[in-house]
């Protein structure tokens, strides 16, 4: 595990403002190292210490652009803190937060998190989101599963036509809730039409695509590629298709306060509100649907 | 440390166990680099032969080319690939894309360029005059061109298995035109990066292991072909 | 032995030959002929352009213009049944990786001889450049000399219609080039092989050769009979090159039984030959034919006719000998005296000398004939 901590060991870095992100901040300050003063406390501008705050999320979360939204509306609330990203598949992420190489995971595989707090890794599950999975397929749909609402019987009817299906293969939340749904068809031992490519989600959706089969998607990505892509989404709003997504404070974090920051931030009304409207102004519909209590 | 040694231990102990997924990705690593690396000779090394022992116009550009083609990243070499092989692509209709015929073509395109340049390089420090002399005792321009080859194999043999090694090694390119379709298009290095993608580094690591010892093999028949073909040159006696 | 010429029974024959890299011209050579089983030899400084009117002849390179014939049919690079009778050794012996009967064996595989029958020429002609027995030994670790003999060997066993050899003793120390060039003298002359032989050695040259080509600038500045171009270099350049002085420019004034009178500007020289009285000619003698005795010593008797009171105008050293440059009252030869003669003669520039040569050392030649074809076929020494 010797290169990802040298490799995250730069993330973590405690270093003034303008060593960061020189670009960002030589746009809004003029006076080099002096951040732009928050109103608070603008009668006597300090230079603040800004430390890092590393997430580790899926690469899906990351291609859906909703980190492009929540971290500068994070880091407007919160100028000490700046937000790295570290998008890898659900299982590289809590292997990260396992290792504390990073402060903060926001994943969506609800059992593998749950056993991520149980087994200590992880101060506390907070839910935050979810969106949908679709199944999505060639329009000429030669399974014939379009316009279904039972994502079981649909699985079932591809295994039965041998249609082609490509899986993440990659134990992602998405393969997870893929192999959910396969285990309920009851269907063990797939044929050569099954695809396990170990891929991220738009690799195997433009595989999808260009291969004319079926594969399960996050709505999200989906929307996001749809223009690329000739996939029809053709079975949705089964309650088995439904994908939660948890943040966890890592335990013991490099940047504990920095963690705990972001994790309250992104359930409060603030945060849950910039999830409701994300995504609506470019595909038309919200991606997510925030639900923390 | 623990970590790698485990993996080591891991990746005896799957080579020893022989589990068939193992055996068809090694298979599948072998298969494209063979057919790569075969198919890169036989364009790279005429290629490399013309540049290196012959002088015609445009040489230089063919040159500066083959230089150019060498230092192009595999992943661009497969994004271009795969945009040719695509359905909307020109030659779409071959359907080639996510199998072991397109990662072969893309990694020729890798493996061609390697050994056209180094065979050029091995093949111009055989003298002019030598084939000249060859020429004058009945050569043709085909036997010129063998004997050339002959005469510079040790740096020929070197091209071919950088070819071979670039090929084994590469990732990018395979990764694209592939897919890593677990039993048909996945090999050594997909497998690795699929690994570590879903946080099993051990694993990850201990097909790293078979890899590097493949790697290492084969340099070091190399290394025996280059070492035996020198003291025999300079040392043998009948 | 005698060869007849007539230009159909020529070897090898070449007409006009020009050929040039960049601009520069590198050959330019009119004619050149050589008699079935003659030796002949491309002399000139480096950069005269004899290794490629050797690639020329040999059919390794095409000229811009000019033809070359192998037995009186006209023949180009092209033709690999002509190159087929040709075989060539470089100054470097360009030996292949492998051992050294493989590269005995090259051009006879080319050939498509059984293996059989190359194993039983290779051991032949190995004996024969005194290499018997070391067809198994790497061709890359032999020395230079043996090296040379191996090259020698691999285009000898082609039995070529037409062996080039290109300096093939010049990158050796001299013990062994001396010993190699009378061997390969030897072996060239015993196969009665018809022979290019390119050096920039006179001495070699003389060891070798029948006839010589001496080339300047690509172009050919005097040809014929090796002894005639050595007696008597046609002009002071050549002369220079080969190791003597201009030669002399005169008139016959008297021809009987044989005896030519020859003024030169002053003295006359005697020689032998048939020409009538009256005739420009050109005429030269060999610094070796040229004896120095001190000013007033008395000469033993000996049939030398041409005896003069001469002056040294000026001495050099010349290899092991020195070079003297004497004026013998209006025209001027050259003499090759020992280091240890000058020391004891205490010759200096001035010095008063008696020189005195045969006339039978002096060769004569009409001056409108003064350049004698190329590679004149003649009598063997």
């Amino acid at each position: 595990m010797l290169a990802f901590r040298l490799r995250f060991a730069v993330f973590r870095r405690t270093a003034p403002a303008l060593l960061v992100t020189p670009a960002l901040f030589a746009l809004g300050a003029c006076a080099g190292a002096v951040p732009e003063p928050t109103p608070d406390d603008a009668a006597a501008p300090e230079p603040v210490e800004v430390t890092n705050v590393i997430i580790a999320s899926t690469t899906s979360t990351e291609d859906s652009g909703l980190f492009a939204a929540l971290v500068p509306a994070f880091e407007d609330a919160y100028p000490q803190y700046r937000v790295s990203v570290v998008a890898v598949g659900t299982g590289q992420a809590l292997e990260i937060g396992r290792s504390k190489d990073a402060d903060v995971v926001l994943v969506h595989s609800k059992a593998d998190e749950e056993a991520f707090v149980a087994e200590g890794y992880g101060e506390e599950r907070l839910d935050v989101m979810y969106n949908d999975f679709v199944l999505v397929g060639p329009p000429a749909d030669p399974a014939g599963v379009a316009g279904g609402a039972d994502a079981v019987a649909a699985f079932t009817q591809i295994a039965d036509g041998a249609r082609a299906f490509i899986s993440r293969g990659d134990d992602s939340g998405t393969h997870k809730k893929e192999m959910n749904i396969w285990d309920a068809t009851g269907i063990t031992a797939p044929g050569p039409w099954y695809l396990s490519v170990g891929q991220g989600m738009g690799e195997v959706l433009t595989m999808a695509s260009e291969v004319e089969a079926y594969t399960l998607a996050d709505r999200g990505t989906y929307l996001a590629m749809r223009e690329r892509l000739e996939l029809d989404v053709l079975v949705e709003g089964d309650e088995r298709l439904f994908n939660p997504y948890g943040v966890i404070v890592v335990t013991g974090a490099a940047n504990l306060e920095g963690a705990r920051a972001f994790a309250s931030w992104i359930v409060s009304a603030e945060g849950q509100e910039i999830i409701r409207t994300f995504g609506v102004d470019m595909y038309g519909e919200p991606l997510f649907v925030p639900d923390a209590r | 440390m623990a970590v790698f040694i485990e993996a080591i231990v891991t990746a005896v102990r799957l080579m020893v166990g022989g589990s068939p997924e193992l055996w068809n990705i090694i298979g599948v690593t072998f298969q494209v680099a063979i057919v790569s690396t075969a198919f890169g000779i036989v364009l790279g090394a005429p290629m490399g032969f013309a540049m290196g022992a012959s002088r015609f116009r445009g040489r230089s550009v063919l040159i500066a080319l083959t230089n150019t083609a060498m230092a192009v990243p595999p992943v661009v070499i497969g994004l271009i690939v795969m945009m040719i092989l695509s359905r909307q692509g020109p030659l779409g209709s071959l359907g080639l894309l996510y199998t072991v015929d397109a990662m072969s073509i893309a990694q020729t395109l890798i493996s061609a360029p390697i050994i056209a340049g180094l065979t050029s390089a091995a093949v111009a420090s055989v003298p002019y005059k030598l084939r000249l002399q060859a020429r004058s005792l009945g050569a043709s321009r085909v036997h010129e061109a063998f004997l050339t080859l002959r005469e510079a194999r040790l740096g020929v043999v070197a091209a071919v298995a950088a070819g071979f090694g670039a090929v084994v090694r590469g990732v990018g390119a395979v990764m694209m035109v592939g897919g890593n379709i677990e039993g048909q298009t996945r090999v050594l290095t997909t497998a690795i990066v699929q690994e570590a993608r879903r946080g099993d580094f051990g694993l990850a690591l201990a097909l790293g292991v078979i890899l590097m010892a493949i790697t290492f093999g084969l340099n070091g028949l190399i290394t025996w072909y280059q070492h035996a073909g020198e003291r025999w040159e300079r040392g043998a006696s009948a | 032995m005698t060869v007849q010429v007539t230009a159909s029974g020529l070897a090898l024959r070449a007409e006009g030959v020009r050929k040039s890299y960049s601009k520069r011209v590198v050959v330019d050579v009119d004619r050149v002929e050589l008699a079935p089983g003659e030796t002949l030899a491309l002399l000139g400084p480096s950069g005269a352009g004899k290794s490629t009117l050797l690639a020329i002849l040999g059919l390794l390179e095409k000229p811009d213009a000019g033809q070359v014939f192998l037995d009186g049919r006209p023949v180009s690079a092209r033709d690999r049944g002509a190159r087929m009778q040709m075989a060539a050794a470089f100054q470097s012996s360009y030996l292949f990786k492998g051992t050294i009967a493989e590269n005995v064996a090259y051009g006879l595989k080319l050939r498509g001889v059984s293996r059989a029958a190359r194993a039983s020429a290779v051991a032949e002609v190995l004996d024969r450049v005194g290499l018997g027995g070391w067809e198994g030994r790497s061709a890359l670790t032999l020395s230079g000399g043996e090296a040379q003999r191996v090259a020698l060997a691999r285009a000898l066993v082609l039995k070529p219609r037409v062996l080039l050899l290109d300096e093939p003793l010049s990158s050796l120390d001299p013990l062994i080039k001396s010993r190699l060039s009378q061997d390969f003298a030897r072996i060239i002359h015993e196969q009665a092989m018809t022979t290019v032989y390119v050096t920039h050695d006179q001495n070699e040259a003389m060891a070798v050769a029948d006839s010589m080509i001496v080339m300047r600038d690509g172009r050919s500045v005097a040809s014929g009979h090796v002894e005639d171009v050595m007696g008597l270099p046609p002009d002071e350049w050549t002369a220079t090159f080969l190791g003597s002085e201009a030669p002399l420019r005169g008139v016959v004034t008297s021809s009987a039984d044989g005896l030519l009178g020859v003024d030169a500007g002053g003295p006359v020289v005697y020689s032998t030959g048939e020409l009538e009285p009256g005739t420009r000619v050109i005429a030269g003698v060999r610094p070796e034919d040229v004896l120095l005795f001190e000013a007033g010593a008395e000469i033993p008797r000996s049939s030398a006719r041409n005896r003069f009171d001469g002056t040294v105008v000026d001495l050099r050293l010349w290899g092991v000998m020195y070079h003297l440059v004497l004026d013998i009252g209006g025209a001027r030869v050259a003499s090759h005296v020992s280091r240890s003669s000058v020391r004891e003669m205490e010759l200096a520039e001035g010095s008063p000398v008696q020189v005195v040569f045969k006339a039978t050392a002096v060769r004569v030649r009409p001056e409108a004939a003064a350049h004698g074809r190329a590679g004149t076929a003649g009598s063997r020494r």
